[in-house]
């Protein structure tokens, strides 16, 4: 793949932002290109959440810039930032599920006022079970989050990350918390949703196996900067043992 | 936000919050006023708290006109009165009781789910959530929420204020032979205009209050379980001081209007 002649859905220039004297970002860059499986690993409180919420919108940068398809986020209005928000997918490290909401009605929430932007949409029943039927969990359709387990609730904020057929999709630690088994099979539904819409992601993890299986390219979030990037080959087989021992199980 | 320590710290914080309130409550109006309106939201909203409250309401309706009636008797007896008991305990439940025991007790009902219910919302990144699916979380979660209680209090306070009143019709009518035809044909000769119409109003502003400081607490929630508690808690302490002060001036304002 020659990255280098394709534009980046995704870049990040520059990127600081500090909470009081907790300086969490300190010149962040990232490009993410399309159809790639991009992961940022960093130790725990190392900004990674920060980052993707960034991105988003969720939290104000102190300097630097977003820019997704040539739009820069940080200077957009609210219209236009929700309208991109939906071309966006994003799984929140605790899943997020609205508690006081069934499986189903957590689906049909962001359909609500964004069904148009939808391609050959097929009416929200279809699209809520299709998305369901995707992450295995149609059964669940009915039930409230609460009487899912762990790795049920990720799977169904999989399949509510997923419901506006997104083309850039962020994860953020999608296997944490989860046992290996469940874990791989989110890595595994991680790997066919994005043959199936050729999406790009941005996978932030700790979990080396969820990289190694996973990432086209992997960029390593140290001190507020990224202070590696290459293959996981690349990177696990480094000189530098600060890099090094990110791959170390 | 850290520990306030010192009185003055205290002191400093307590206003930068009523600073933030009122930005909260500008937002609010602007909000209100621009689409897309979540309408079904607020609907369900309005039924939720209504028959939420409505129990409540009514026990403690039905027990306030039974006590309220209980107590003043004799001392009305004493002065020879009891005619005057109808028209008396009807124009104070009325004015001043029903109004404010009903808002109190939706501040605790109400008010302080709302600061949970957002709270915890906001601390399971779920408003986090909404936002990024291209919803509103405001227009959501705050605005309806505040819409409903303001529309639906002054409803609650007319159940309330009924209720006490029949309370208050059946005392009489045992202790005293009152018969409920005359009971309530004294209370519409004492109850006028100018009694009804300022308790409605200032019954719509309780309900902005207790939505806005519910709304507010659970909207700004720090992170934590603890910070639910929290919110919740000082939702329900909040807005009971400023149902005192808002009753305080709406009397006044009225007392103006009114009786000059
Ligand atoms: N809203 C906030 N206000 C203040 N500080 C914050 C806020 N959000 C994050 N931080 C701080 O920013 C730093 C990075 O947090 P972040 O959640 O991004 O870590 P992370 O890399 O995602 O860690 P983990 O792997 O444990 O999820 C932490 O020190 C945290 O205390
Ligand atoms: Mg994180």
């Amino acid at each position: 793949m020659n990255k280098e002649n394709r534009k980046p859905v995704l870049e990040l220039k520059d990127l600081q932002k500090s909470f009081g004297n907790n300086h969490v970002l300190k010149g962040f860059n990232l490009q993410l290109y399309e159809g790639e499986n991009l992961v940022i690993m960093g130790k725990s409180g190392s900004g990674k959440s920060v980052m993707v919420k960034c991105i988003v919108g969720l939290i104000q940068p102190d300097s630097g810039s977003i820019t997704i398809r040539d739009q820069n986020i940080i200077t957009m209005g609210q219209k236009e930032l929700d309208f991109l928000r939906t071309e966006i997918g994003f799984l929140f490290q605790g899943s997020a599920l609205y508690d006081s909401m069934t499986v189903r009605e957590n689906l049909e929430f962001p359909l609500r006022r964004h069904k148009d932007k939808v391609e050959n949409f097929q009416g929200t029943e279809e699209s809520v079970k299709a998305a369901l039927e995707s992450v295995g969990l149609l059964h669940a359709i009915d039930l409230m989050p609460a009487e899912l387990s762990g790795g049920m609730q990720r799977r169904v904020a999989l399949a509510r990350a997923l419901i506006l057929k997104p083309k850039i999709i962020m994860y953020d630690e999608p296997t944490t918390g989860l046992d290996p088994i469940t874990a791989n099979e989110i890595i595994q539904l991680m790997r066919s949703i994005q043959k199936e819409y050729n999406t790009s992601s941005l996978i932030i993890t700790h979990d080396v196996d969820c990289a190694r299986v996973i990432s086209n390219r992997i960029i390593l979030l140290v001190d507020g900067i990224n202070y590696a990037e290459g293959t996981y080959e690349e990177l696990s087989n480094s000189s530098d043992p600060q890099t090094r021992a990110f791959f170390k199980n | 936000m850290s520990k306030p320590n010192s009185f003055s710290d205290r002191t400093k914080s307590f206003f930068a919050e009523i600073g933030d309130m009122t930005f909260f409550a500008g937002r609010f109006f602007r909000e209100l006023f621009s689409a897309p309106f979540e309408f079904k939201e607020l609907i369900r909203q309005c039924y939720n708290m209504g028959i939420r409250s409505l129990f409540l309401v009514t026990v403690t309706g039905f027990i306030l006109g039974l006590v309220f009636t209980l107590q003043s008797r004799p001392t009305l007896m004493d002065l020879g009165a009891e005619s005057w008991m109808p028209s008396m305990i009807s124009i104070s439940i009325v004015r001043e009781i029903g109004p404010v025991i009903i808002a109190l007790i939706c501040a605790g009902r109400i008010g302080s789910g709302i600061g949970a219910e957002l709270g915890s919302m906001r601390v399971t990144e779920q408003i986090d959530a909404m936002e990024v699916s291209g919803t509103n979380p405001f227009k959501y979660l705050v605005v309806t929420r505040i819409l409903a209680v303001t529309l639906m209090l002054p409803l609650l306070v007319i159940a309330g204020d009924t209720i006490a009143l029949i309370g208050s019709a059946i005392v009489e009518n045992l202790k005293g032979d009152v018969s409920y035809t005359l009971y309530f044909n004294k209370v519409f000769d004492a109850l006028s205009f100018s009694d009804v119409l300022p308790a409605t109003v200032k019954t719509v502003f309780f309900g902005f209050a207790i939505g806005l400081v519910g709304t507010y607490k659970g909207y700004n929630c720090a992170k934590g379980t603890v910070g639910v508690g929290e919110a919740s808690n000082s939702a329900v302490v909040y807005t009971s001081m400023l149902l005192f002060i808002i009753d305080f001036i709406a009397v006044f304002v009225s007392d103006i209007f009114f009786e000059l």
